[in-house]
């Protein structure tokens, strides 16, 4: 059985001590819509050991915490070795100047302690400036083998009193791992952490996949495989193990398979006689409903986040261009009409930008937009840059990067366009789709 | 039909038919592994297969050196060329006295485009051509499609040469039909 998601019992318990109230906490903070020039100085001191069982994990927490608010672009670390004061108790006061003097804004302190597999992390978050502590001490409770999630969830809370916007460090990202020949590539479907970490292989590389994409509850992928000889639809239950073909049409090529926001079904592509259309399949009874019914390519399927609306490409008019329909099809509405090529729209998880690839002279871009077409930016320019998929809070764009003659990576870049970055995989990836925020 | 049987005869042939393919002139030997990343079967692994000898007219061999098992297709277009017709109508002729043949058509595309885009422009790619050979009295019967986008391709080189063979539809001997 494949254990994905180990097991995390998170008390979120409420560290009373010398906490501030909320209002006060407000001086710390970060607009991240505009984009961070300057990027907010931090101090991640390696966490208290309370008891010796979780001194090794002391410094190794904070490295991850430190990473993940680094990555984002919005955050600089002040590292270890520049610090002047050491924090040796979680609870004792915080010398505020000792922090100021070496130009922190937002220091983090945190302890650990180890009792046989389970692993108890503490945190607080203070405001050198105003030398307040922002919010209430938070506790985490698990085993030790989810010590790097733990470590996220310190992330995320922070990211979040910071710039009050729900975090994404907690969260994990199906993708395909390729190696081998280009010309007889080998295709795995494969999950790891947001961070490159704990990769995990679904499927053995005998057959090709392609084109992954996890249920908004995490526990499920459906991607494309060639395990019969023509591309199939496959869905898989990460905690169970459980896969079985679905969306079968007979003579038909299917493939491009979305989940609808609530898990109950998938929309997906169906190819046959030289004209692809979109199609949808309830899980529970089996029924297939025809979506689209144009004589040109209909596919790149993504539902609105209240599942009322599906954005896709099709060429019906001449040229691969995005458009919105009612989820249950009918009318669709054109909403790109810069020049090139669209393709791959997918809706941001907050439902206000929908992200796209962009083809244009020779070049690939990745870009957002408006629902209604407008305000379209392109965040990414390449050789070839392609299959755009959102973090859960939606400010973050991961995807599939390919340098001219080079092998495909995976890359993040923030909705304003900046903090490009590569994300690391133990080879060649592409199609990445990312989860949902953990629970 | 079993998957293995289907493969059993000919995915050796299709490897090497690529490196002669008189269209292709040498390009596609220098790789190597060419064909076996185009027939669909490689996951079989049994390449045992009598190839005949491309001079007897009759032979898969033939088919595959001397009439040509692909056509080629310009940027993001499904519409034959008229050598590609040419080469359609030479395959059908073949395929009409060799009806003990079964063959999946595979459509393919450049690397030049988006994954899902290009599976429904392999597929447009080979309905185009099936539908010619059926056009040339090929029954439908004996021939399935199947798309591999851009994930197959002849050779990947990130340059024009590439793509201009990448963008093909290949018909694949698949076995005796039936």
């Amino acid at each position: 059985m494949i254990r994905l998601f180990q097991f995390l019992s998170v008390c979120a318990l409420i560290l009373g001590l010398s906490a501030v109230s909320p209002a006060q906490a407000q001086p710390l903070r970060l607009q991240i819509t505009e984009g961070v020039i300057e990027p907010m100085p931090f101090a991640m001191p390696a966490f208290v050991a309370e008891n010796s069982a979780g001194g090794q994990y002391s410094d190794a927490l904070a490295r991850v915490v430190a990473a993940n608010l680094s990555n984002t672009g919005l955050f600089r670390e002040v590292p270890p070795q520049a610090h002047i004061a050491r924090i040796s108790s979680f609870d004792a006061g915080v010398n505020y100047s000792d922090w100021r003097a070496i130009n922190v804004q937002a220091l983090i302190t945190g302890a650990v302690s180890v009792s046989g597999n389970r692993m108890t992390v503490k945190f607080r978050l203070f405001d050198v400036l105003t030398g307040q502590q922002v919010g209430q001490g938070l506790q985490f409770a698990g085993t030790t083998d989810s010590w790097r999630r733990m470590a996220h969830k310190v992330a995320d809370a922070v990211y979040s009193r910071i710039t009050g916007e729900s975090g994404y460090f907690d969260s994990r990202v199906v993708f395909i791992s390729e190696s081998g020949s280009r010309e007889n590539r080998t295709r795995r479907l494969a999950i790891m952490d947001q961070d490159g970490e704990n990769v995990q292989f679904l499927t053995d590389g005998r057959a090709m996949v392609v084109g992954p994409a996890i249920s908004r509850s995490g526990e499920r992928i459906l991607y494309t495989t060639y395990e019969t000889g023509t591309p199939r639809i496959a869905l898989m239950n990460t905690q169970t193990g459980q896969r079985q073909l679905v969306g079968d049409i007979p003579g038909a090529q299917v493939f491009s398979p979305r989940f609808t926001p609530d898990g109950s079904g998938l929309v997906f592509s169906a190819a046959r006689g030289g004209n692809t259309d979109l199609y949808r399949m309830t899980l529970g009874t089996g029924q297939i409903q025809q979506l689209t019914s144009s004589p040109a390519i209909a596919t790149a399927p993504s539902f609105s986040p209240d599942g009322r609306f599906i954005t896709f490409e099709s060429d019906r008019s001449g040229t691969s261009q995005i458009y919105i329909m009612p989820a249950s099809g009918g009318e669709a509405q054109r909403i790109s009409f810069g020049q090139g090529r669209y393709n791959t729209p997918v809706w941001s998880p907050r439902g206000d930008l929908i992200a796209f690839t962009k083809q244009n002279a020779g070049r690939f871009h990745i870009g957002v937009m408006r629902r209604d077409g407008s305000e379209e930016r392109l965040l990414t320019a390449s050789f070839l840059d392609e299959s755009p998929t959102w973090a859960p809070n939606g400010r973050v764009i991961m995807f599939t990067r390919e340098a001219q003659g080079g092998n495909p990576s995976l890359y993040s870049v923030d909705i304003t366009g900046r903090n490009l970055r590569r994300v690391p995989t133990p080879g060649p990836a592409s199609d990445p789709s990312w989860g949902p925020l953990l629970p | 039909m079993n998957l293995m049987s289907r493969s059993l005869l000919l995915v050796a042939c299709l490897a090497l038919a690529a490196c002669n393919n008189p269209r292709a002139g040498g390009t596609f030997g220098s790789g190597g592994a060419d064909g076996f990343g185009n027939d669909g079967f490689f996951d079989a692994g049994i390449t045992t297969g009598n190839l005949g000898d491309p001079n007897d007219p009759r032979s898969v061999a033939h088919f595959q050196q001397r009439i040509g098992d692909r056509v080629f297709f310009t940027v993001d277009s499904s519409s034959l060329t008229e050598e590609g017709r040419s080469t359609l109508r030479e395959q059908a002729r073949w395929l009409n006295t060799n009806t003990q043949f079964s063959i999946v058509m595979e459509g393919h595309a450049d690397e030049r485009g988006t994954r899902d885009y290009n599976i429904a422009l392999g597929e447009r790619r080979a309905n185009a051509a099936m539908q010619f050979l059926i056009s040339q009295g090929v029954s439908a019967n004996r021939m399935r499609v199947v798309s591999y986008g851009k994930d197959r391709p002849v050779e990947a080189c990130a340059a024009q040469r590439c793509w201009d063979i990448n963008r093909r539809a290949v018909t694949a001997i698949s076995g005796v039909s039936g």
